[in-house]
C-alpha cells in the first residue's frame, strides 16, 4: 500500500529520478501485517469507501479489486474528480475483507460501471457533507463557496481544507443514492488519460505482486496432485523428501497431499521426491467425442430467453431454411503467473494474502472448509499475475489455508504451471444450435437457437480444490449468467433462443473473460453473416436492416466510416494460395449496455490452412469514458487475446486428466501473429459509465469466421480454427 | 550438502549458501536475494517471465542452474538502469503505457534490452521476432512492440 502511495506521487513529476524514492520504500508485508484500524465496511456508508486524513490525504476502500486492468488509478479519478481533489491525493486500499467493502466479485464488466458508481456516490455526498461543514466553520452560505483541490473557500477569501473540517474523523453518514454529482462538463480528472499508477513499480521491479509477497518465518510448500482428477491417495512414502535439506514436512489430508520445506526449491523437489500410490479413475469423456457427450448429457431444463412471434409457424413458411451447428472449445484462464498465495493460522484466526478477485465470497468459503466463522477469517487483496476470470487463486489460498493451518505457521503455497493448466477451473465446452427461415425476399422471418451450458448456480462459488482433495466441507457450484448475449439484437418478425441447461459438464466450470457471452455471441454473429451471404446482402447492411436502436446504428456508421467498409453481396473468394477477407460483427452487450462493432482483416493460407488476423478495427461506446487510454489498453487487450482463443485454444485431456500441462500443448498466439488493432472511442461524457472488459471480446470469433468465409468461401464454426480445421474446410468446399 | 557460491548481482558482489547446485538462478535472485523484477512463469523455459542477463546474454533464468552463474555478471530488472536515470526501455513502457497486469513485463524488458544491445534500430518484424517466445496473456503485445520502438529512437 504506502509503497504504491510513493510511487505515484514522485511518478507523476516525472519519470527520471525513480529509484531512490522505491528503495527506501517499506515493504507491503511490514506495512500490511498490521491489525487493521476499526473501519466500517458497510456498502452503504460513506466511510465504508473514502477516509480523509488530517493532511487531507484521501484513501479510497475499493471492494473491486485491479486484475492488471488499471482500474485501481480509474477508480481514483473518479473519487478525486466527485471529491475535487487533485488526483495525487487519492490512494487505493483494494479488497481487504477487514478494510473494503464487499461490492461483489470483480467480474462481469462491472469494475467502473457497477462499482465505480458506488465509489462516485460515496464521494458526492461526503462533497456535499464537506460543504455543509465549511459553510458552518466559515459563517457563508453554501452557494457562495468554491471548491478546489480540497480546500473550500468563502468570497473574500476565507477557506478551510478537508484535513481541518474531517481530517482523521468519520463522516458517519450513509451514502446518499441522491447527492448532487458533479457535472461532466466541468471533470478534470475523469476522461483524461492519466498515466496508471501501477506501472512504474511493475517496469523497474518494485512492484510487490502475489508472487512476490513474504512474511517472516515463513515457509514453503507444493501440493502433489493426483495423476487422476478424482484418483484416491492409497499410500504415500515421503522417506526421500525427508532426506532433502530444508525438508519441514509433509502434510495429508484425505486425497490432499502436500510438501512443506524451508526454501521454494527445496519445496519443489520435497514434493517431487514424495512417492504416491493413487487409484485409478477415468471418468472424463472420451475428448474426440466431447460434443456427442454434451448432446447427450441430462438436461435440467430448456429455458426460453427471448421470444418474439411464433418461430414453428414461421419456420414452416419461410421460403429458404437454414441451420448451423457451432461449438466453443474447453479453454484453461493461462495466466502467466500460476496462481500463489500465503496464508497464516494464529490464535484461531486465519489471514490469507491472495490475489482473489473475491476475496469476501472465499472469505466464506474458507470459513466453510476450515470450521470456522467468517469473523476470524480474513483475506487481503494483493494483486498477482493477469486474471481473467475465476482461475486457480482462490484454489491456492485454500491450498494455503489448510496447510497452514495443520502446521501453525505461515505457509506460501506457489502453483506450478502444471497445477494452473492442470487443476484450475475451465470455460465449460459450449455448444449452440441455429436455425432460419428467409422469406422470398431476403428478411428473416424466424430465428432460432439453442445453447447447451452447464446448469445455473444457487451462488456463484467454484469449489475449492483443497476442499475436494480432502474431503472438508464445501459448496456445490458453477458459473452464472452464461445464458447472457443468446438473445439478439435484431428485430425479426419471431425469435426463441432457449439455453439448455444441462446436469454436469467434464470440468469444473467457470468464467474466463465474456463468459458465455462470447460463445452466444460467435454463434450469433456468425449465424447471421450466413444469413446475409443466403440473401444475397452485404453483411453489415444487413445488420444495420435489421437493427432500430439509434445507438447502436450510429456505431455501424462510425465502423463503416474506421475501417473503410465497401459493400459486397457475396463472397468472392480471392485467387491464390493466400487470400485475404474481412468481416464484421457487432454487439449490445446483453442488450443492455455496451456498444461494440468490429471489423476483421485476415489471410488464410489455402496450402497451410493458417489463418492470420492482420488488423482489428473495433468501434467502442461504452457511455461515459473514464480514462481513455487505459479502456484502449483493455480492448486491445480483449482483441488480442480473444484472437489467441479463436485461433489456438483448446483444452487437451485423457479419460483421467487434463494433459495440456504446459505453453506447448496449450500454445497461445505470440507477437509475430498479434494483429494490429485500430480503435474508435465513442466518448458520451453525459452518459452512465459502462463495462469494458469484457465486451469487445465477445466479437472477436465471429468477426473470424466471417472474414474466412470472405476470404475463401468457407464456413467455419468450431472454435479453435485451427490450420487442420480450415484444410478440412476447404477440402469440402 | 551446502556449498557457497559468488554471485555478481547488478553489479553487487553476493554470497550465497545452496543446497542444490542445480537449482535454477531464479530461486537465488528471488528468494535468497529477495529480488521481485524475475517472475516465476513455468519453469519450463517456455514463457520468458524470468529472464534475466548472464554475462550480457538473455537467458531464462528458471532453467539456468544457479552455479553456472557464478562468478558471471548478472543483471536483473532492478539493475537495468544505473545510476537516477531509468533505462531507455523503462522510460518507454511507462510512456507508452505498455503493461497490463505486467506479470510478463520483465521478460519483455530485459529481452529487448538484449535486441537493443546488438541491434539499434530494429524493424518491427525483428521486434516480434525477438520477443516470439515471450508470452503475454493480457494482449500487451501491440504497445509492447510500440514501446520497444519507443526505446530504439531514445537510444
Amino acid at each position: 500500500m504506502l509503497q504504491t502511495r510513493i510511487s505515484r506521487r514522485h511518478v507523476l513529476k516525472g519519470s527520471g529520478a525513480l529509484v531512490v524514492s522505491f528503495a527506501i520504500a517499506p515493504s507491503l508485508a511490514n506495512a500490511q501485517a498490521k491489525p487493521p484500524m476499526a473501519k466500517t465496511v458497510a456498502v452503504d456508508q460513506v466511510d465504508g469507501f473514502i477516509a480523509i486524513d488530517a493532511k487531507g490525504a484521501v484513501t479510497l476502500y475499493s471492494g473491486k479489486v485491479d486484475l492488471g486492468t488499471g482500474v485501481r488509478t480509474a477508480l481514483a479519478q473518479i473519487a478525486a474528480e466527485e471529491l475535487s481533489v487533485p488526483f495525487e491525493r487519492v490512494d487505493v486500499v483494494q479488497g481487504d475483507t477487514a478494510l473494503t467493502p464487499d461490492q461483489g466479485i470483480t467480474w462481469g464488466s462491472l469494475t467502473i460501471q457497477a462499482g465505480g458508481m458506488q465509489v462516485r456516490q460515496a464521494c458526492a455526498t461526503a462533497r456535499a457533507a464537506l460543504i455543509e461543514m465549511a459553510a458552518k466553520r466559515l459563517g457563508a452560505p453554501k452557494d457562495a463557496l468554491a471548491i478546489k483541490d480540497g480546500r473550500i473557500a468563502a468570497k473574500g477569501g476565507k477557506a478551510v481544507s478537508y484535513g481541518q473540517l474531517i481530517g482523521g474523523k468519520r463522516f458517519d453518514l450513509k451514502v446518499d443514492a441522491k447527492a448532487p454529482v458533479k457535472s461532466p462538463a466541468s471533470y478534470t480528472i475523469v476522461g483524461k488519460s492519466v498515466p496508471r499508477t501501477d506501472i512504474p513499480a511493475k517496469v523497474i521491479g518494485t512492484f510487490t505482486y502475489m508472487q512476490d509477497f513474504r512474511l517472516p518465518g515463513m515457509l514453503q510448500a507444493r501440493v502433489v496432485r493426483p495423476p487422476a482428477m478424482k484418483a484416491e491417495l492409497v499410500s504415500f512414502d515421503d522417506a526421500d523428501a525427508k532426506k532433502i535439506p530444508g525438508y519441514v514436512a509433509t502434510v495429508r489430508k484425505g486425497n490432499f497431499l502436500a510438501a512443506v520445506a524451508r526454501g521454494e526449491w527445496a519445496a519443489i523437489r520435497a514434493a517431487g521426491a514424495i512417492k504416491a500410490k493413487w487409484s485409478d479413475w477415468a471418468g472424463l469423456p472420451d475428448a474426440a467425442k466431447l460434443w456427442d457427450h454434451v448432446r447427450a448429457t441430462k438436461a435440467v431444463k430448456d429455458e426460453v430467453f427471448q421470444k418474439v412471434g411464433d418461430t414453428d409457424a414461421a419456420m414452416k413458411t419461410g421460403a429458404k431454411t437454414l441451420s448451423a451447428v457451432y461449438d466453443f472449445a474447453i479453454h484453461t484462464h493461462g495466466s502467466i503467473g500460476p496462481s500463489c498465495a500465503v496464508a497464516e493460522f494464529k490464535a484461531g484466526k486465519l489471514t490469507v494474502w491472495t490475489a482473489s478477485q473475491a476475496t469476501h465470497l472465499l472469505r466464506k468459503q474458507l470459513a466453510k472448509m476450515l470450521d470456522l466463522t467468517p469473523e476470524d477469517v480474513r483475506c487481503i487483496y494483493i494483486e498477482g499475475s493477469g486474471c481473467y476470470g475465476r482461475n486457480g487463486h482462490e484454489d491456492a489460498a485454500a491450498d494455503a489455508a489448510l496447510i497452514a493451518k495443520e502446521l501453525g505457521k505461515p505457509v506460501r503455497v506457489q502453483w506450478s504451471r502444471a497445477d494452473e493448466h492442470g487443476w484450475d477451473p475451465k470455460g465449460p465446452p459450449t455448444l449452440l444450435e441455429h436455425k432460419a427461415a428467409l422469406d422470398d425476399k431476403g428478411n428473416v422471418a424466424a430465428w432460432e437457437s439453442l445453447v447447451y451450458i452447464p446448469d445455473r448456480p444457487k451462488g456463484f462459488e467454484v469449489t475449492l480444490v483443497a476442499a475436494e482433495l480432502s474431503g472438508l466441507p464445501k459448496d456445490s457450484a458453477f458459473p452464472g449468467n452464461i445464458h447472457q448475449s443468446l438473445a439478439i439484437p435484431y428485430s425479426f418478425p419471431n425469435v426463441k433462443a432457449t439455453a439448455r441447461w444441462l446436469s454436469e459438464t467434464p470440468f469444473k466450470p467457470s468464467w474466463i473473460r465474456t463468459p458465455g457471452r462470447m460463445q452466444n455471441t460467435y454463434a450469433n454473429e456468425c449465424f447471421i453473416d450466413e444469413l446475409a451471404a443466403a440473401a444475397g446482402v452485404d453483411p453489415l447492411e444487413f445488420r444495420r436492416r435489421n437493427l432500430k436502436d439509434p445507438r447502436g446504428l450510429e456505431l455501424l456508421e462510425r465502423l463503416t466510416k474506421l475501417a473503410e467498409w465497401k459493400p459486397k453481396s457475396a463472397a468472392a473468394p480471392a485467387a491464390g494460395d493466400v487470400a485475404k477477407g474481412r468481416g464484421v460483427s457487432y454487439i449490445k452487450y446483453e442488450l443492455v449496455r455496451t456498444y461494440v462493432g468490429v471489423v476483421a482483416d485476415v489471410t488464410v493460407d489455402r496450402k497451410s490452412g493458417k489463418i492470420k488476423v492482420e488488423r482489428f478495427f473495433v468501434a467502442h461506446d461504452c457511455g461515459q469514458i473514464i480514462n481513455p487510454d487505459g479502456l484502449k489498453n483493455q480492448i486491445e487487450g480483449n482483441v488480442v487475446q480473444t484472437v489467441s482463443r479463436t485461433l489456438m485454444e483448446e483444452l487437451k485431456f485423457s479419460r483421467s486428466a487434463v494433459t495440456s500441462l504446459d505453453w506447448e500443448s496449450y500454445p497461445i498466439l505470440t507477437f509475430p501473429d498479434v494483429p494490429d488493432v485500430v480503435i474508435d472511442l465513442i466518448d458520451r461524457p453525459n452518459e452512465r459509465p459502462w463495462g469494458a472488459g469484457e465486451p469487445a471480446a465477445a466479437v472477436v470469433p465471429s468477426a473470424i469466421a466471417n472474414a474466412v468465409f470472405d476470404a475463401v468461401g468457407v464456413r467455419l464454426r468450431s472454435v479453435p480454427f485451427t490450420p487442420e480445421k480450415v484444410l478440412a474446410a476447404l477440402k469440402k468446399g | 550438502m551446502a556449498t557457497s557460491l559468488n554471485l555478481r548481482v547488478n553489479g553487487r558482489a553476493r554470497r550465497i549458501r545452496v543446497d542444490d547446485p542445480q537449482m535454477p538462478l531464479l530461486y537465488a535472485l528471488r528468494d535468497d536475494l529477495g529480488l521481485k523484477g524475475p517472475h516465476f512463469g513455468c519453469g519450463l523455459a517456455q514463457c520468458g517471465a524470468c529472464t534475466v542477463h548472464v554475462a550480457g546474454e538473455a537467458v531464462r533464468s528458471c532453467r539456468f542452474p544457479v552455479a553456472d552463474a557464478a562468478n558471471k555478471p548478472v543483471t536483473t530488472l532492478e539493475g537495468l538502469s544505473t545510476g537516477k536515470k531509468l533505462h531507455p526501455l523503462q522510460q518507454a513502457f511507462i510512456a507508452e503505457q505498455a503493461v497490463q497486469c505486467g506479470y510478463c513485463i520483465n521478460g519483455m524488458i530485459m529481452q529487448a534490452a538484449a535486441l537493443l544491445a546488438k541491434h539499434r534500430r530494429p524493424s518491427d518484424a525483428a521486434i516480434k521476432q525477438a520477443l516470439a517466445g515471450n508470452l503475454c496473456r493480457c494482449g500487451t503485445h501491440v504497445r509492447i512492440v510500440r514501446a520497444v520502438k519507443r526505446a530504439a529512437a531514445m537510444g
